[in-house]
């Protein structure tokens, strides 16, 4: 079964199908968009299913939310070949992969715990995107692995 | 948010560097001559951690320039003990002075704070992160010393957690300068400044024992490892006898090695050393003042 088929068989009314996301990284794109089931979002999620493309890859389906540019930024840390599809009236309108942003702001909790933006300032974290992993723009701390696990939604 | 801030090394250029330290070489040679020169104006201090170099040389070089301080005083008699956020109480004391330093123990809270307020800010020490006007001094103290041509540094201690070698690390990208970091396993150069150097192109090599690298050194760069860094004390005490040094290990050093610490000290170099004519580290620490009086100097000509 091709990608396009799998897209086909369950299609969503109105919404985002975020596709190609990293095998084992689902559950870690709902919570950058921050749906943990209490909003009552209805969502779909296959996890590790076969892919042309990455061998293994999860599947996110969104009914009736689009996603911000922000929300794209980070996604594309944790799941650099994601694409995303937007849905209207059943229909994919909009079609195209995640791009690295040059920062990702807000999104992320330094792990330095001597850095500045852990403490109560009104300020928030700031991570410029490097080739491989994130750097904090105070204190310097650069995060190359499990990104994901620094994801800090309020 | 205006460019004149002072906040890391890493921003310095060989340019703006030699500025700073030709200015230092005139006022040395004529320490009264700017006696009037900033007549009027406030340096607001900011110490949120204990200092005493740094803080003396900021005041004496401002009083020198004919300018006067406002200070915070010790944190546990400011509105920091009530709670007050860092950003409120430098948007405070912006109000009060012409410039501000601060020092504070949180990583990135000079840049932090340099955010929040329209006065130029010298970040003087952020935790573990950054130092950049002890870099200047030690510049300078190097220039003196051995000059920048062709330079080989030796930086011994915990370069881990200290600023001041982080600062130094970056600046010395700007000149023909190998690098030897000589550290424990456990106290290496984090990512974030082996990451900079690999950028910037830097010559650098780290190592576990001074003997590999003392013969070629022109400059040895000693600081402090810091017993409260290490998990249990019998950790630090296997590995800190390895990083002292005294006269005897100077003895296959060449003959003008200089010898820096940004002090204190505390037994990482023996008192032997310091009849030795490697010594270097009180010149470099009354560098501080003619350093800063240069670039006070500058930043508050730079905000009239």
């Amino acid at each position: 079964m091709t990608d396009d088929q799998q897209l086909r068989v369950s299609k969503i009314t109105e919404g985002t199908v975020i596709d190609h996301v990293t095998g084992g990284q689902a559950l870690n794109v709902l919570a950058i968009l921050g749906i943990d089931g209490s909003g009552g979002e209805e969502v779909s999620i296959g996890m590790n299913v076969p892919s042309d493309r990455l061998g293994r890859k999860d599947v996110v389906k969104v009914e009736g939310r689009e996603l911000s540019q922000d929300e794209v930024d980070v996604l594309s840390l944790i799941a650099p070949a994601a694409t995303i599809n937007i849905v209207r009236d059943y229909d994919v309108v909009e079609k195209h992969r995640v791009e690295r942003p040059g920062e990702v702001v807000g999104v992320l909790r330094c792990p330095n715990r001597n850095c500045i933006t852990t403490k109560d300032e009104p300020v928030d974290s700031r991570f410029a995107v490097l080739e491989e992993g994130v750097r904090c723009a105070y204190c310097d701390t650069i995060i190359r692995e499990s990104i994901a696990e620094h994801i800090h939604v309020d | 948010m205006r460019d004149d801030h002072i906040i890391s090394a890493k921003h310095l250029s060989r340019a703006d560097i030699e500025s700073v330290l030709d200015r230092a070489a005139e006022i040395a040679a004529d320490p009264g001559a700017l006696a009037d020169r900033h007549d009027g104006k406030l340096l607001g201090m900011l110490f949120f951690e204990p200092s005493t170099r740094t803080k003396m040389s900021f005041v004496t070089a401002m009083r020198r320039l004919g300018g006067d301080i406002v200070d915070m005083g010790p944190v546990d008699q400011s509105s920091v003990k009530k709670g007050e956020s860092l950003a409120d109480t430098v948007r405070v004391v912006e109000g009060y002075a012409d410039a501000l330093v601060m020092r504070h123990p949180l990583e990135g809270s000079a840049k932090m704070a340099s955010e929040f307020v329209d006065v130029p800010l010298i970040n003087a020490g952020d935790g573990a992160g950054q130092h950049p006007t002890q870099t200047l001094l030690d510049l300078y103290t190097i220039r003196e010393s051995a000059g920048f041509d062709d330079l080989t540094v030796g930086i011994m201690g915990d370069l881990k957690y200290g600023r001041t070698v982080h600062s130094l690390a970056h600046a010395l990208t700007n000149f023909d300068a190998q690098q030897h970091f000589v550290s424990p396993e456990s106290l290496k150069l984090p990512r974030g400044v082996r990451y900079d150097l690999h950028e910037a192109g830097a010559s650098m090599r780290e190592h576990t024992d001074l003997e590999e690298v003392l013969e070629t050194l022109d400059v040895l760069y000693v600081t402090r490892i810091q017993a409260e860094r290490f998990p249990d004390e019998d950790e630090y005490r296997k590995v800190a006898g390895e990083y002292q040094i005294d006269a005897e290990t100077l003895a296959d050093a060449k003959d003008d090695l200089v010898v820096m610490h940004p002090l204190p000290r505390v037994d990482e170099i023996a008192a032997d050393v310091d009849e030795t004519d490697h010594a270097r580290y009180f010149q470099q620490a009354h560098n501080g003042v003619p350093v800063r009086m240069a670039l006070l100097d500058q930043i508050l000509e730079g905000s009239q």
